[in-house]
């Protein structure tokens, strides 16, 4: 059977699973769809998380990010994945306790304000957008290299599925869903790694291949730091970036994570405080079998591509490489007129482009692998651009319907007008999303990486503060969220989008200290650490009822059910 | 709940620190020094960024979960 057939015979079934499960789970109450009714077990919720967690970004790019850059590379492994100690150790369990739907309503209660409620409402949105917008071209595009169907056409069918399960079974059927996208994207990802592992070293555990060596007998990363210098690039093992921008971006991607809005939301969907400490665990633990193995693919692949193209003849390349010349992920362009594929680091006389995607999408061709696994990976990079845009998506719709409407526009909204409200908000969200997967402003590529920065320099301090300092108050903390964020956007602006400014001088030698956008909300988030520290001990301390919100929060017995209290 | 609370903050204390020590300082700041050692064919300072710390991580969660279950039971505050 070819490759086309099996990938819509996986694609298929996997899709009829989300949408058996979306029609079982669903959401009864606002309860049920904003925190799936507070009664998910913590192992099932780790799933969850990760699936949620793990976008399409991680599943096709992040391989070959690490592939093409090495040891740069770790700062997202290291981010990715370090963010969640901070979460579990830090947030997760405080905010269970404190037993509410979002983290608006943290902020908003926490600091007695409704203005603080709106800055983080402002904040969740604008976060959860730029985050939300690439997910549905992750599934456009995924659609049309496997089925063959225009990037629009996909990004309509994901929309369609979204819809369905999104706006019918809220987070109650995305947590289920997710559960089910967990189990296809892990084995779809785990199952090429296995065989190429095992086809390169002998030895099956990719984690323990790349440390091993070829049939030649060298290690694979001494031939590949070989190659790479041979080429022209840097040392793979050792990194380009200077050390302090590795330090500030890893930074910026753990605080960053931990304060995402739609993992933290997450932690809110378990029974007990103890469950939401040790659902981080399990979270982590399916993620970093996948983070885990990221770097053995990317190096597994790097050597294969380079053995395979580097000084070969162009009409004796096998037919992987015609088949993705036709996507325009690899291009051929032969400078020299020799016949003969040179791939070089020194621009001016290398003649092959390749899309680092290629790397996770291409990579079980280059090692002959089955059809029916090359499909696979197909099922698998939707199950993970779908999963992680619904978990966002569901946070866009409860900030409207309910930090919005029911906290501010209109407390007294009944229970079922509030669940409409939330049904509503979610079918506008998907469509929004949907409209920017097809018409992609210029900057959504560039700016979400940047969406760690914007909720490390806003999110984070606001809520440590409130849990670890009890004399945080409204003042500190309203001042520190809209001048870390202002700062964030300022540098943004200036050294990322270049829309303020003179771009021939905002280049990467005047970034301050030496620190890229990307690791910039570390700064930011220092900035809002202290002026929210020197605003609040200006200002009068919060009042007792809040005080003793801090002291209930850090007990973890008579958690109850959220929202409950 | 004072001692409790304590207690608490003393067990992040030492658990961010392996946290920091893994990541940022294996990983980032010592990782040319550790380099320079070989275990099979892993120089260890790109061990630690690429592989070990993302072990260490997982391990401290669960370590967390066990430290925090003991001392909730201690001051009779669990579920």
């Amino acid at each position: 059977m070819g490759i086309l057939a099996w990938t819509w015979i996986l694609v298929g079934l996997s899709f009829a699973l989300y949408i058996g499960i979306a029609i079982w789970a669903r959401a009864g109450s606002s309860k049920e769809f904003y925190v799936a009714g507070g009664g998910v077990p913590p192992i099932l919720n780790g799933m969850a998380t990760a699936a949620d967690w793990m976008s399409a970004a991680s599943f096709i790019s992040l391989a070959g990010i690490v592939s093409f850059t090495g040891y740069d590379g770790s700062v997202y492994l290291m981010g990715w994945t370090g963010g969640y100690v901070l979460l579990a150790l830090l947030l997760a369990p405080y905010l269970r306790k404190f037993g509410k739907f979002t983290v608006p309503d943290f902020i908003g209660d926490r600091y007695y304000s409704n203005t603080a409620r709106i800055v983080a409402v402002i904040a969740a949105l604008i976060v959860s957008f730029t985050y939300v917008a690439g997910q549905m071209r992750g599934v456009g595009i995924v659609f049309s290299r496997y089925l063959e169907v225009d990037i629009d056409t996909g990004v309509y069918i994901g929309m369609v599925i979204v819809l369905f399960y999104a706006v019918l079974g809220g987070m109650k059927g995305i947590t289920y869903t997710q559960v089910a996208q967990y189990c296809v994207l892990i084995f779809a990802f785990m199952v090429p790694a296995i065989f190429i592992s095992f086809q390169m070293t002998g030895n099956p555990i990719p984690q323990l291949g790349f440390g091993g060596s070829g049939e030649d007998g060298v290690y694979l990363l001494d031939k590949l730091d070989g190659l790479s210098q041979q080429l022209g690039f840097h040392e793979y093992t050792s990194g380009s970036k200077s050390m302090i921008d590795v330090f500030a971006i890893t930074t910026a991607l753990m605080v960053g994570t931990a304060g995402l809005p739609h993992v933290i939301v997450r932690f809110f969907t378990v029974p007990r405080v103890k469950d939401a400490r040790i659902s981080a665990g399990w979270a982590l633990l399916f993620i970093a079998i996948l983070y885990t193995t990221v770097p053995a693919v990317a190096v597994f692949a790097r050597i294969k591509l380079i053995e395979t193209v580097s000084n070969a003849e162009y009409s004796e390349l096998p037919e992987w490489f015609g088949n993705w010349e036709k996507t325009g992920l690899l291009k051929f362009d032969d400078k020299n007129a020799d016949g003969v594929v040179q791939y070089v680091a020194d621009k001016a006389t290398n003649e092959l482009t390749i899309d680092r995607d290629i790397m996770v999408l291409a990579n079980p061709e280059i090692a002959q692998l089955p059809n029916w696994v090359i499909a696979l990976v197909g099922a698998g990079g939707l199950a993970a651009a779908l999963s992680t845009a619904a978990g966002l998506l569901l946070v866009i719709a409860s900030s409207i319907s309910h930090d919005l409407i029911k906290k501010i526009v209109n407390p007294k909204i009944s229970e079922k007008g509030e669940l409409m409200a939330a049904r509503i908000s979610a079918a506008v969200a998907v469509a929004v999303a949907g409209y920017f997967g097809i018409n992609p402003p210029g900057f959504v590529a560039a700016v979400v990486a940047l969406a760690f920065g914007l909720a490390a320099a806003s999110f984070f301090p606001a809520i440590l503060l409130g849990i670890f300092d009890k004399r945080m108050n409204k003042e500190g903390a309203i001042s520190g969220m809209i001048i870390g964020l202002s700062l964030m956007f300022f540098y943004m602006a200036k050294y990322k989008l270049h829309w303020i400014g003179d771009p021939t001088v905002d280049t990467a030698e005047n970034w301050w200290f030496g620190i890229s956008p990307e690791g910039f909300g570390t700064v930011a988030m220092l900035v809002n650490f202290v002026v929210s520290l020197v605003v609040s001990r200006l200002t009068p301390e919060p009042p007792k009822e809040v005080q003793d919100i801090v002291e209930h929060i850090r007990i973890p017995s008579g958690a109850g059910e959220a929202g409950s209290h | 709940m004072k001692a409790y609370w304590k207690e608490n903050l003393g067990y992040l204390a030492i658990l961010l620190s392996v946290w920091f020590l893994v990541s940022y300082v294996f990983g980032i700041l010592l990782v040319d020094q550790l380099n320079t050692i070989k275990f099979g064919g892993f120089k260890l300072g790109f061990w630690f960024a690429q592989q070990g710390s993302m072990y260490v991580f997982v391990i401290l969660i669960f370590v967390y979960v066990r430290l925090m279950n003991k001392l909730d039971k201690k001051y009779g505050v669990d579920e």
